[in-house]
């Protein structure tokens, strides 16, 4: 638990850098909201206090992440409590939730709260005085183009190396693939995080966007725009990976992140909301149960596949 | 080269430097043996002398009963002291025959050895089954039973397991180093009789001394000597043809259905023993090893020895054990106490300290899979647990419970120390149950 813990860190960092102290203050409330309500849930079932074990802090931090810098603390503490009562206490706590428990809280959020969901800060580096300024995130400024033009907008905001180390909207966690992809490489090296579920999903969402792209390019973003804006390494990496509610098997993960990256695009390229990341992981987290029954391993020696019916 | 191993397992530390470089040492006879008559998978055999009798060494003291059993020899020239129930390793009394000895330690003169090219394959394996041969690596399964597959399962590769995968033991790393024409004769004697086309005696990579040896001493003939891979459970029957062959024993069946046959060094050493020098197999190689005991030694020892008697031997204790375990850490029965005897399944007595047996809280399982990627069988080990725990038993069977071969390695990778194993074992006894009930 707390190598994941610090595999996040240089994801919280860049946010502390490019949003300032309000991302840290989302960060502390999401945290401690969580660490809250997870021991408030045990004491009122009247079972031992458990958060020592860090599943709810890492939910709260994983929860921060995934809300914008300007996120009011009202709003934070809702989605903690939302996260770990609604998204984890009631199945059962630690290892008995169906659903990623962070973005249970975030698409509750999303839906209930789309404005302060969906207001976007400029990034303005630590020291720069830049006063809060609202705009769109780089997904979302293509969504209105598209919707209103139908083509690509004209000029983006941002370059790919920008989106790279993190200086774009959107939310806390999301915006520097660099920051993600080093926490990613310790999860690595530690063996918690397997490739499977990752490769698929990157994988499935570079192959099908970079296809729009090839037919309709003066429509569809390429597939490397695909990659660093948006939610897709934090969530490929992080929030797909989650144990509890992934397959157990490598033939069931490699569905599971092939499906997350079907989900994704479909929901960018043609959904309403800009970003699919979220609802992609939840509904492949539904149908983990059905893929863990279909992808069983061969038993040795069986001769056929057994228990598939 | 990459050695060659089977899908999944574990690699628990070995501990095998506390015993791997002492010679085998022969046991001194102990002030009373123990024989249990049941020692063997299959009917026990029925005592077949009187209190009060004396008895030569290599006699026989219990007759087999059918064709699954086996009988039980005198370890040694003695007086029958008793034939009663006493405590036997499996966890119950058990009935057993006591011997006192004379201190003359002398054979039964009719036991004599023979030239093995006067006898047909059926002389040889009547001469194990009255022998008492069984398998030697633990499960303890009568040799000639095995030496006598069905006409129509001809057996083309013969393999000799000499992986000893389990930590801590040494008994058969120290056997192969010092008595390997013993083996040797024994892997001949058995091609013969199977009349397979391969022969290849597995062992595992962290013995190579072992494997130069063999080498040497097979150069020039039929047989193979295959470094594998070090992991557990490669001493396990149907990983270690996994791993020779490539083949899989189907699920409920046995290795001879694919052409296979699995006798482990010693009792390749056993047939020695039995077909050339006409002796019953009355005594093994046991490793005596731990943190808990002052001397760990690989003890030459008679069956029916009293594991006291092994402590005795090996310095006495060096603090009161937190566990005693017959065979090793994985796949060996806890025994209660030092009263017990050993028997022919006895490859090890490992003594482990209280702090190195702390059971660590039961946690809930977060599905990190760790089980399913070590279990040699593929199998979903926390789904069937779970199943086991809830006495849900069509779905603990639906899963496959029943081909698990309860190597442990599920519980032992689980983060969350769930007794993975031990509901599976639960659920499959409750499974064979509830089957005759019905």
């Amino acid at each position: 638990m707390h190598a994941v813990f610090y595999s996040l860190l240089p994801a919280c960092g860049v946010a502390v850098y490019f949003f300032g102290p309000s991302a840290l203050t989302v960060l502390l409330i999401a945290t401690l909201g969580c660490l809250a309500t997870e021991a408030v849930c045990q004491r009122l079932m009247g079972q031992p206090v458990t958060i020592v074990d860090g599943s709810a802090a890492i939910t709260g931090v994983l929860l921060a992440l995934n809300l914008p810098p300007t996120s009011p603390w009202w709003l934070t503490l809702l989605g903690s409590v939302i996260a770990i009562a609604i998204g984890k206490q009631v199945y059962g706590g630690l290892g008995s939730n169906p659903f990623n428990p962070a973005l249970v809280a975030r698409v509750v959020l999303l839906i209930s709260f789309p404005v302060q969901m969906t207001t976007w800060s400029v990034p303005a580096p630590l020291g720069t005085g830049l006063d809060l300024v609202t705009t769109a995130t780089p997904l979302g400024e293509w969504k209105n183009a598209v919707m209103l033009t139908g083509k690509m907008p004209v000029d983006m905001q941002g370059s790919m190396s920008e989106y790279f180390f993190g200086n774009m909207a959107g939310s806390i966690g999301e915006i520097s693939a660099l920051a993600l992809l080093l926490g990613a490489a310790y999860l690595f090296y530690k063996r918690i995080l397997t490739w499977h579920i990752p490769v698929a999903f990157i994988g499935t969402v570079v192959l099908l966007s970079g296809l729009f792209w090839l037919v309709n390019p003066g429509k569809y973003p390429d597939p490397v725009f695909h990659l660093l804006t948006g939610g897709l390494i934090l969530g490929a990496f992080f929030m797909a990976t989650d144990m509890v509610t992934s397959p157990v098997s490598v033939k069931g993960m490699l569905l599971f992140g092939t499906g997350c990256g079907l989900l994704t695009v479909l929901i960018r390229l043609f959904g309403g909301y800009p970003e699919g990341v979220s609802f992609a992981i939840l509904l492949m987290n539904a149908a983990t149960p059905l893929i863990d029954r279909y992808t069983r391993p061969k038993t040795f020696g069986a001769l056929s596949q057994r228990g598939t019916q | 080269m990459k050695l060659k191993t089977f899908t999944g397992g574990i690699h628990p530390p070995d501990n095998k430097q506390w015993s791997s470089h002492k010679a085998i040492e022969n046991c001194p006879l102990p002030a009373e043996f123990i024989v249990p008559l049941a020692q063997h998978i299959g009917a026990p055999s029925v005592a077949c002398v009187e209190v009060g009798q004396h008895v030569a060494k290599g006699q026989e003291i219990g007759s087999a009963k059918g064709f699954v059993s086996v009988p039980v020899h005198a370890p040694t020239s003695g007086e029958i002291v008793a034939v009663e129930s006493r405590p036997h390793p499996w966890g119950t009394a058990l009935p057993a025959v006591v011997i006192k000895p004379d201190g003359e330690d002398r054979w039964s003169a009719e036991l004599q050895p023979a030239d093995p090219s006067d006898l047909s394959v059926d002389d040889m394996v009547e001469k194990v089954r009255q022998a008492g041969v069984v398998g030697m690596g633990g499960a303890a399964f009568p040799a000639h039973v095995k030496m006598s597959p069905p006409p129509e399962k001809k057996i083309r590769t013969l393999i000799f397991n000499g992986v000893e995968c389990e930590p801590y033991l040494t008994a058969d790393h120290r056997m192969m180093l010092e008595e390997p024409e013993r083996i040797l004769r024994g892997v001949a004697l058995l091609q013969y009789v199977f009349g397979a086309e391969r022969v290849v005696i597995g062992v595992e990579a962290n013995k190579p001394d072992v494997i130069d040896l063999l080498e040497k001493e097979c150069a020039g003939t039929p047989v193979e000597i295959m470094a594998l891979q070090v992991k557990y459970p490669q001493g396990a029957e149907k990983q270690l043809i996994a791993a020779v062959t490539g083949g899989e024993v189907p699920s409920g069946g046995l290795p001879m259905d694919i052409g296979v046959a699995v006798h482990n060094v010693a009792t390749a050493a056993a047939v020695t023993d039995a077909v050339i020098h006409g002796r019953p197999l009355i005594e093994r190689i046991c490793t005596v090893t731990g943190p808990a005991i002052r001397e760990p030694k690989n003890l030459r020892i008679r069956i029916g020895t009293p594991l006291s008697h092994l402590v005795d031997v090996c310095g006495g204790l060096v603090e009161e054990p937190g566990k005693i375990i017959l065979g090793g850490p994985m796949m060996g029965f806890t025994q209660l106490g030092f009263d017990v005897p050993s028997t022919r399944g006895t490859s090890g007595l490992l003594l482990l300290r209280s702090e190195d047996v702390a059971a660590q809280p039961e946690g809930p399982c977060i599905r990190c899979a760790r089980c399913v990627q070590a279990c040699p069988i593929h199998l979903l080990p926390a789904t069937i647990a779970a199943y086991a725990r809830r006495d849900l038993l069509a779905e603990t069977e639906e899963y496959c419970a029943m081909d698990c071969i309860e190597c442990g390695s599920c519980s032992y990778v689980c983060p969350a120390a769930i007794p993975l194993v031990q509901a599976i074992r639960y659920g499959k006894a409750a499974i064979l149950a509830k089957k005759r009930n019905s």
